[in-house]
């Protein structure tokens, strides 16, 4: 786990670095999050179609895409919006991942239309049964949107409740703006409990406690097929993006240096071994961006390419699973303006 | 003979049974209502939703992101507007992730003005919805067409819009040609078929006849009526309305030749081209707002590309540019097109002077003729990714 969390924290601080020396446009990304979003790769269900996770991310999850194998160096390729980026052939911003191989969902700049386009997979997950979960990221400023009420009252459906993992990432921030001066809940988490979910609120910063909170959860929405909302207090280490400087903020937590002074405490590393981790990891992404910035930039012509398709891609091959509405039993009414609640509770 | 709404339901059966549809949802869309308009009565895999429009984008992204096939509905177009950002995601899914994800999903809303729906019933949305690119749009304007062009939107792999001039709803085939291939003649037989019938509808399960698989394709117009005088292009409602129109002119020796464009995009090009360039004049129908109409889209190609052809200015006749359609009838007909004011702006583009007569050369179009290069208009690339025929 600290190995790829060195490596996400690389891989962002070369970002910025090649945002800041021409070779990119912008930079918004994950740094701070790594002890969170790398433990959350490592326990995604990986793969392909409904017996897989579904992951329905936002831009600051660069640590859970190499948690999960993801190559760093496709990443410096989005950046550089070369032709030879894989997730979007050079048209959209850096960290905006998407690889279906995964079920990883295109990531977009939007903060919140995730949380509603997730409710889809897991519908289908739901009728499919299995183990296969969707799994919902977003930061704290994104809930004041529309669409994370949306995703609360689709996935607490009486009778089809939807298994998926409902997260949180709350630094605190919405930009500029302090969450503190446009939040009046305690804990954003506490939101689930009014539909009856199971929440959580936990330290994201430790890696230990966000690896076991992710694990409990994740063992939930498998096993009992209904949602779980988790709020995971995270930092945020360079700010929003580039356009706010993207410089080190000394008084956020910083979880890979605390992570690794637990290692050296414990033994199990010693600080020039993670010194020596590190600096392998910006020397090799170094030179990875000096091959990147030679591939060559997309043909003018290409804009025109995958407006259309011919081909259904994601039907090929996909176990459909129709809703049948003769299987379907509505739950008792439990509303007190009807007649049978009404005798129901003066009995 | 089937109505509109049956012939929507009667495709909606056909894709869940043959091309499968895995979900048909919405609000009210399951039963016991089947729909406000009764379009998804007694079928398989329809179900109610939450009314929350956003969330029922996102559920029908998701659904086909999981490999389903979900056609879902927006219950009146007036409430697609706060979606408009998720309807912008669906459009660019398979573009921003370079071909990665494609997003199979059918969105059906009823659309238009005509059956007093005063400001929150009455809206259009052609001119938003061809503002989205990455979406394919249709707008039948008869029963066959509903149910062929839906069964298109269902087989396509990509998001496809269907609009339903909710004026149409209950309008019968006006006669054979609009028939579906196999649908019993009668009507009331049909009705007994697969109308639920009101009040209690407990235990009650349609019979579908068997419809044949006939697909309409996306992209391709349809000429209602041959004519030399002037090309009149218009879909949805307003093709109902050009027919009464091109009838009335008809007794004035006023020879027009209608259009049902059927698609918005991609939309058939050559057959407005063809056309206008043999009448030389052309007005444009529809009952959106007229102001960054998709009329104007229609007009600019044609005075880009069939200038030399042009006889006189072509016409848009639309919706006027006002915050709603008022609910008293006055208020209405004097908001959206109806026969009268199609009428009018045939004639006035018929009897526009004929600006070629006493040119005895055509004009060349001095931006091709300065590089002596092969003409390339500005939608050459658009025609080239987007002509599916």
């Amino acid at each position: 786990m600290h190995e790829r969390m060195v490596e996400a924290r690389c891989l962002e601080e070369r970002l910025i670095r090649m945002q800041r020396g021409g070779d990119g446009y912008f930079w918004i990304g994950g740094p701070g999050e790594e002890a969170f979003n790398v433990a959350l790769g490592l326990l995604a269900k990986k793969g392909q179609g409904l017996d897989h996770d579904y992951l329905h991310l936002h831009y600051r999850s660069s640590a859970t895409l190499l948690a999960m194998g993801a190559d760093p160096v496709d990443a410096l390729r989005q950046m550089k919006s070369v032709a030879t980026d894989p997730y979007s052939g050079g048209r959209n911003f850096c960290g905006h991942y998407s690889k279906r191989e995964w079920n990883v969902a295109p990531i977009t700049s939007p903060i919140e239309v995730q949380y509603a386009t997730a409710i889809g997979t897991a519908i289908a997950q739901k009728r499919a049964g299995g183990e296969g979960i969707t799994i919902v990221q977003g930061g704290d400023a994104g809930t004041a949107e529309g669409d994370f009420a949306s995703c609360l009252v689709w996935a607490s459906r009486p009778g089809f409740e939807l298994p998926m993992l409902i997260i949180v990432t709350n630094n605190g921030w919405g930009i500029s703006t302090p969450g503190h001066e446009q939040h009046g809940e305690q804990r954003i988490a506490d939101r689930g409990k009014a539909f009856g979910m199971r929440t959580a609120t936990i330290d994201g910063n430790d890696a230990e406690s966000a690896y076991r909170g992710l694990e409990e959860a994740m063992r939930y929405v498998r096993r009992e097929r209904k949602p779980f909302l988790l709020e995971a207090y995270v930092s945020r280490l360079y700010g929003h993006s580039s356009s706010s400087g993207s410089n080190y903020v000394e008084t956020e937590f910083d979880c890979v240096t605390e992570i690794e002074k637990k290692l050296v405490a414990r033994h199990l590393r010693t600080s020039d071994e993670c010194d020596s981790l590190r600096a392998e990891y910006e020397q090799f992404l170094l030179e990875a961006a000096k091959t990147v910035s030679l591939e060559p930039k997309p043909e003018p012509a290409s804009v025109w390419e995958h407006v259309f398709t011919d081909r259904d891609i994601v039907g090929e091959g996909a176990r459909k699973v129709p809703h049948d509405n003769r299987l379907w039993k509505a739950p008792a009414c439990s509303f007190p303006t009807t007649k049978a609640s009404k005798s129901g509770s003066a009995s | 003979m089937a109505t509109m709404v049956q012939a929507v339901r009667l495709a909606l059966h056909v894709g869940e049974t043959k091309l499968g549809v895995t979900d048909i949802f919405g609000e009210d869309v399951g039963p016991p209502l089947g729909g406000v308009f009764t379009a998804t009565q007694g079928l398989r895999t329809a179900w109610n939703s939450p009314l929350d429009e956003r969330g029922i984008v996102g559920a029908a992204m998701g659904l086909a992101m999981a490999g389903q096939k979900p056609v879902a509905e927006i219950q009146f177009c007036d409430y697609a507007f706060n979606t408009i950002d998720l309807l912008k995601l669906a459009g660019n899914t398979l573009w921003s992730s370079n071909g990665d994800w494609n997003v199979p999903l059918v969105l059906m809303t009823p659309v238009g003005a005509g059956i007093h729906g005063s400001l929150y019933h009455s809206h259009s949305l052609d001119a938003q919805a061809t503002r989205i690119p990455g979406w394919k749009i249709v707008m039948p304007s008869n029963p066959r067409d509903a149910y062929g062009l839906m069964l298109s939107a269902i087989q396509d792999p990509n998001p496809v819009m269907v609009l339903i001039p909710k004026a149409l709803m209950r309008v019968k085939a006006a006669g054979p040609d609009e028939m579906i291939p196999g649908e019993p003649e009668d009507p009331r037989a049909l009705g007994k078929m697969i109308d639920a019938p009101i009040g209690q509808r407990e235990g009650w399960e349609p019979e579908w006849p068997e419809t044949a698989l006939e697909f309409v394709p996306i992209g391709a117009a349809k000429t209602v009526r041959r004519g030399e005088h002037v090309t009149v292009v218009t879909y949805g409602r307003m093709v109902g309305v050009a027919k009464r129109a091109a009838d009335v002119l008809s007794r004035e020796d006023i020879d027009v030749e209608l259009i049902d464009l059927r698609s918005l995009h991609p939309y058939d090009w050559p057959a407005i081209a063809e056309s206008v360039a043999r009448t030389g004049r052309a007005v444009f129908v529809n009952e959106d707002t007229e102001i960054t109409n998709f009329g104007e889209h229609l007009i600019r190609r044609c005075v880009e590309e069939l200038w030399d052809s042009l006889r006189a200015p072509p016409i848009l006749e639309a919706g006027k540019h006002l915050p709603g359609v008022g609910l008293a009838e006055p208020l209405e007909a004097a908001t959206i097109p109806g026969l009268g004011s199609v009428t009018d702006a045939i004639r006035r583009c018929v009897r526009q002077p004929d600006r070629r007569v006493g040119n005895s050369r055509p004009r060349r179009d001095f931006a091709f003729t300065w590089t002596g290069e092969a003409p390339v208009g500005p939608f050459d690339a658009y025609e080239r990714a987007f002509r599916h025929r």
